[in-house]
Parts: structure tokens; sequence; C-alpha cells
């Protein structure tokens, strides 16, 4: 049986809003068990629209010009949609993601009515839009579709104080940083009369660049660089990932951050490809991906909070991706994207854990929770790996990607120190948690959220639900498999993301796929060594930090650590002035390289 | 076509974020986010506007205005409502649940 490809990507979008009306439409009748199947199901059958997209893609970009609008003699008022290996990707993590959550969310919350579902599901719907559009306006409709159901997803624990201004905040911010590249897409619609990104391209290097159009670059890249979490943007993603449900956690630091950063290049390359200078692009988004990572992976280190913990070391590693990304080769591309994959499938892992701790324990306090875990059966040992593959033990598919993104950035000990202090942090509060090691911790610091007014969520103090260990499960082996199958696919994805004149032909002229080459996408030795460096780093942080503390570690670096802290103050005003001042340095920084 | 509208979408952007960055009140907080996206309506609508032209329906006699930023206006607008309404109710569960709708009073989240 052969599917024309071409119907896949409209069908990527189609399917989880059909599915999230019916589970809408049965929400008052049905029983909840009807609701779980209807909404895991839709999700599976994304699953395999995406995987099939996914394989055809390797034939070539896949262009759908919906409703049959194609262009005629290079001018359209259709919608595009392009798929290529890494966009197909990131739709297939995003349906994979979001079955392992809706499987976990299955006896996780007894609560749960359908309204969470329909909210999972358009999320989903949000995001694979997001990853297939080739037009810049519905890349603003599906980044407020993905952002609006997050709010929501954010808040879903009404009752609780913190969990609603978790949401508050972050809708606050995100919105405004949506509202900026919507303007962004104003001044390029009045200066090209176009909105499809390869058309607005086209008409853009026939135009050159000024300063309008670079205060349009910048507008449009401040919504994309807030989702993305990228420093000073990065506010949010902390404190609406403590408060969130663990399994839309999962989503947030898993893709839905990741793709803001996936929206980055994608704008930057093919609509701004041919005006911007190499040199310009690459220097801006390295000092943001270097600044990230360091922020990231100090915080990291000194959250007592284990869902803060975790969502830090998201901002690093988004730090990370940047900084590969903004090599704008293919490899660098390629090893983001596995770093992107693995990372999903152990932090989601890491996640769930803590959501298996929070449903146990009641608490999720680094401080709190000291010796409470000792007859932990499954997190006592998933636990430590997990922190050991967030810091690239191999074969981890964090492991791949963190090798061949250090080898083509060059920034080799950012890689290591970073993806050790993330790893380390998680080592450390899970040799206190479970092993009991060290001294107990002492409760000094008053800069901090703790994590010990966190609602339960769900309770079977006895055994844990198959379905929740199955979604754990499945995304720690996930995350070894992308450092173990061959990724070739992504190699060739990547030459053919950065193939900006074949992506402008084949959408505007209706060229054939043009066939790329690959790049070498597969383990070294010297990549080896330096995961295992990072892993062994990553020990000795975890058994420093239980021996000595956090006390005395922020004795001595007390003052500056008081500020750091004291900047993420949770205040939305304060966070909306770092966004105009983010703005401003991100296009005094494309001035200055 | 004069540069007033231009300026006053850059205007409400900007005054909408700093009534965010000042405010005292997050329902303050909530309108200045709407008056913020109040600004790319207007950027929107003057991007596509020329004096002397009429609504753009079909077969309209003389030049009609651009009616691709009427659409994309449109569903700006939506997105206003939703957002602003999902906004609204967020405020009202934090009034609720603290008593307080003073952001510098609410400090449970942070460093």
């Amino acid at each position: 049986m052969s599917v024309d490809p071409s119907w896949l990507p409209p069908l990527g979008i189609a399917i989880p809003v059909v599915g999230a009306c019916i589970v809408l439409g049965l929400a008052k009748i049905a029983p909840r068990l009807v609701i779980d199947i209807v909404a895991m199901t839709t999700a599976v059958v994304s699953v395999a629209a995406m995987a099939l997209l996914f394989a055809a893609t390797s034939a070539g970009r896949i262009v759908t010009w919906v409703g049959g609008w194609t262009p005629k003699d290079g001018t359209s008022v259709g919608i595009v949609l392009a798929a290529d290996q890494i966009g197909a990707g990131f739709a297939l993590l995003a349906c994979v993601l979001t079955a392992c959550a809706l499987s976990y969310t299955w006896r996780y919350f007894d609560d749960a009515e359908a309204h969470v579902h329909v909210l999972i599901l358009l999320f989903m719907a949000g995001m694979v839009g997001f990853s297939l559009t080739a037009d810049l306006f519905d890349l603003f409709v599906f980044l407020e579709l993905m952002s609006a159901t997050a709010y929501a997803l954010t808040g879903h624990k009404i009752e609780e104080p913190r969990s609603v201004q978790g949401g508050f905040t972050f809708g606050v911010v995100t919105s405004l940083g949506a509202y900026f590249s919507l303007a962004g897409i104003g001044i390029l619609y009045a200066r090209t009369g176009q909105l499809g990104m390869p058309q607005i391209g086209a008409a853009l290097d026939r135009h050159g660049m000024d300063a309008l159009v670079l205060a349009a670059l910048v507008l449009v890249l401040t919504g994309l660089l807030v989702k993305a979490a990228i420093v000073p943007f990065h506010f949010w993603l902390a404190d609406a990932h403590a408060v969130a449900p663990t399994p839309v956690c999962v989503l947030f630091s898993g893709v839905m951050a990741p793709l803001g950063l996936y929206g980055v290049l994608r704008v930057s390359t093919t609509v701004f490809g041919g005006v911007l200078p190499f040199s310009s692009l690459h220097g801006t988004l390295t000092v943001l991906g270097i600044i990230t990572a360091a922020l990231g992976a100090t915080l990291c280190l000194m959250q007592r909070h284990l869902k803060r913990m975790l969502a830090y070391s998201t901002i690093a590693h988004l730090g990370l991706f940047l900084v590969a990304l903004a090599t704008l080769t293919a490899s660098g591309v390629a090893g983001a994207v596995i770093y992107v994959f693995g990372h999903a499938g152990v932090k989601g892992a890491l996640f769930l854990m803590v959501g298996v701790l929070l449903a146990r324990k009641g608490n999720v306090d680094e401080f709190a929770l000291y010796c409470q875990g000792r007859d932990e059966r499954l997190t006592k040992w998933l636990l430590p790996l997990g922190a050991l593959a967030l810091a690239g033990l191999p074969p981890f598919g964090t492991g791949l990607g963190k090798a061949i993104s250090e080898e083509s950035s060059g920034l080799v000990v950012l890689f290591v120190l970073v993806s050790a202090a993330t790893g380390g942090a998680v080592l450390r509060a899970s040799l206190r948690i479970h092993f009991g090691l060290g001294p107990p911790p002492e409760d000094t610091d008053v800069d901090t959220t703790k994590g010990e007014d966190e609602e339960q969520e769900g309770r079977f103090p006895q055994r844990l639900p198959a379905t929740m260990i199955g979604a754990i499960v499945v995304l720690l082996t996930g995350g070894l498999a992308v450092g173990l199958v061959p990724m070739e696919a992504i190699g060739e994805g990547a030459q053919r993301f950065l193939d900006r004149a074949g992506m402008l032909a084949q959408t505007l002229d209706g060229a054939p796929a043009a066939t790329v080459g690959g790049v070498d996408v597969a383990w070294t030795w010297s990549g080896v060594v330096l995961g295992l460096l990072s892993a062994a780093l990553a020990v000795g942080i975890g058994f420093v930090g239980v021996h000595f503390g956090l006390g005395r570690l922020r004795a001595a670096l007390k003052t500056p650590l008081h500020v750091v802290h004291r900047l993420h103050s949770g205040h939305v005003g304060d966070y909306a002035a770092w966004l105009v001042f983010g703005m401003a340095a991100v296009g005094a920084l494309f001035v200055i390289t | 076509m004069s540069l007033l509208p231009y300026f006053v979408a850059g205007w409400l952007l900007l005054i909408g974020c700093f009534g965010v960055v000042r405010s005292r009140d997050l329902i303050h907080t909530v309108v200045c986010v709407a008056i913020a996206q109040s600004g790319t309506y207007v950027l929107l609508l003057s991007t596509g506007f020329q004096y002397g032209a009429s609504a753009p329906v079909q077969g309209a006699p003389g030049p009609v205005v651009d009616p691709v930023v009427q659409a994309l206006t449109l569903t700006d607008i939506v997105v206003s409502a939703t957002v602003t309404a999902l906004l609204l109710a967020l405020v009202i569960q934090i009034a609720k649940r603290t008593d307080t709708v003073d952001p510098d009073k609410l400090d449970e989240l942070r460093g």
C-alpha cells in the first residue's frame, strides 16, 4: 500500500484536533476509561502518521500546499507545509511524548476530567503544526495554540496558589513575546507583501538588509526565544515547571522548549538566510547559548525543589542546543537534534520519577525527602542512572548528541562542565533521598523555593500502576535507543534543513526534491571518552555535594548567588522588564557581531 | 501613508509592556497585555490601509484595502480573547487562594 506522503502533514495536525473534539463530545456521557482509550488511540494514530511521514522524508522534503492552492508563476496565496527529517522528527517526538504523558496520566490523576485530555491533544496539534509549517503567520498561530493550552495545563491545579501563579506568569511573559513576534511578522508583510517563509525569504533576497528588516528579525525571534527559555527570556520556565502537573512537564521540557529553538533556526535560516551575514547570526546565537548554559547549570546546582532543579537543567541544556545549532553546519544541527531527542527521553523519565516521589511521599523537596526514599525499588536505581544519562553517559542519546555537538562547536569544556553539573545536581539529590548519604542537609537558605507544599498528585502508596512504570521505562529506553540506533536520517535531514536554495526552489517553483549528502553522526572515541568524563565529573559533583552540602558552597559564594536568586523574583513585572531588555540586547548583539 | 499609525502601534506595544512592569494589580496587568496586543492590530491594519479605498468585498469598485491583514487582525483578536479570558480566570483563582492581586505580595515562587 502506498500513500501519497503529501497527505501526511495536514493529517498530523487534523488527527489530534478531531480526537480532542471527540473526547470533548464524550466528556459528559462516557466513563473515564472510554475517554482514556479515545485519547490514547488518537495519540497512537498520530505517532503512526508522523512515523510514516518521517520515513517518507528520507526521499526528500515533502511540500504540501493546503487545499491545493499551489503557486502560479512563483506567486501564491496558499499556505505551505514543508516537512524535512528534522521537522518530521520533531513532530514525531511531540507525538511520542504525548502518548507517554497520556499513558502516565491514565492512573496519575484520580480526578482528571476529560478537559486534561482535550488540552493535551490540542497541545500536540499545536506542536505538530509548529514543526511542519513553512508559513510565518501559521507559525505564530501554532505558537499561540501551543501557548494557550500550555497556560491552561500549567494552572490545572487551580486549588493551589502556586500553580495558578506560575500559570499566570507563564501566560503573561509568553503572550508578550508572541505579540512582539506578530509585530515583526507585520513589518515583514509590509516590506515584502508575503507571509510564507520561502516567499518572504525570496523577496528579502531581492530587497536586501536594512534597519527595518533587522528590527523585524529581532521582533520575530523574541517570541521564539521566550518559548525556548533562552536567558534573559527564561524566567517563566522554572516557575511553570515547578507547578505544572508532572506529565505536562515532560512535554514542556522534552519538546515545547526545544521547538522554540527549532523555530529560531527555521526563521533565521529560511527567511533571513539570504540577507543575514553568517558571522552575525553565529555570534549572536553562540553568545546567548553560552550565557544560558552557564546560568542554567549554576542555578540547577542550587535548587532543592526537584522539579525546579530539572527545569534549570533543561535551561542549561537548551543553552547547549543553541550553541550547537549556532554553528549553522550540518553536523552541529544534527548533533543538537540528536541531543534534543536523547534529552527528551532522559529528562522525561526523570520528571516522571520525581512525579512518583511526589505521589508516594507528597513532597519534592530534596532536604525534606532526605533518607525517605530508601524503600523505593524503582526510583532508587533508575534515578541515579537517569542523572548519569543527563550528564552524557555513553551509550545514551544525550551522550551521542553531546559528542557530535561539542566536536562541531569546539566548545568542549562548556559542554562537559554544564552537562556534568546538571547530572551531578540530580545525582546529589538522589543519593540523599534514596541512600541517605552525607549529613542531614541544613535548612539555611531563604532564597529558593521549597518543595514541601506541592499538592500530592495521585495516591498509591502500595503498588505503582503499570501504565506509569511503562511510561518511565519507555522514555528511558528511548533516550538509550537514540544513542544506539543509526541516525543517518538526522544527518541527512540536517543537510536538507540548511539547504535553503533547495527549499525555496521546491516550494516556490515546484522543483523536485534535491538530493543532499549526509554527515557522519556515529560515536567517536573522543566522544565516548568525553561522555565518560562528564559522567565521572557528575559522580564527583554528586558526592561532594552530598558531603559538603549547599551550606558551605553557598556561604563562600553568598553575595553573587543572592543576587542571582533575587533576580528570579517570581514577579511578573520584573520578567516583562527582562523581556524588553533582552530584546534590546539581542538587537545589539546582531549589530555588533 | 503617514508614519503616525506605526508610531502609535510601537507606542501601544511598549506602553503595554511598561504597564505590566509597573503594575500593582493583576487585573491591570491583564489589561496591559491586551493593550500591548492592540498595538499589533494597529500595525497590521495600517499596513494594508490606503486612503480612498473601499472595504475588500468581491466586485467593489476602485481600489480596496488589503484583506489579508484584516484576516490576520481577526485571528489576532480571537487569540487575544482566549488569552485574556484565560489570564483573568487565573487572576480570579489567585485572588481566591491568596487573598491578594498585588504581584508584589506574590512571592511563593523564587530562586
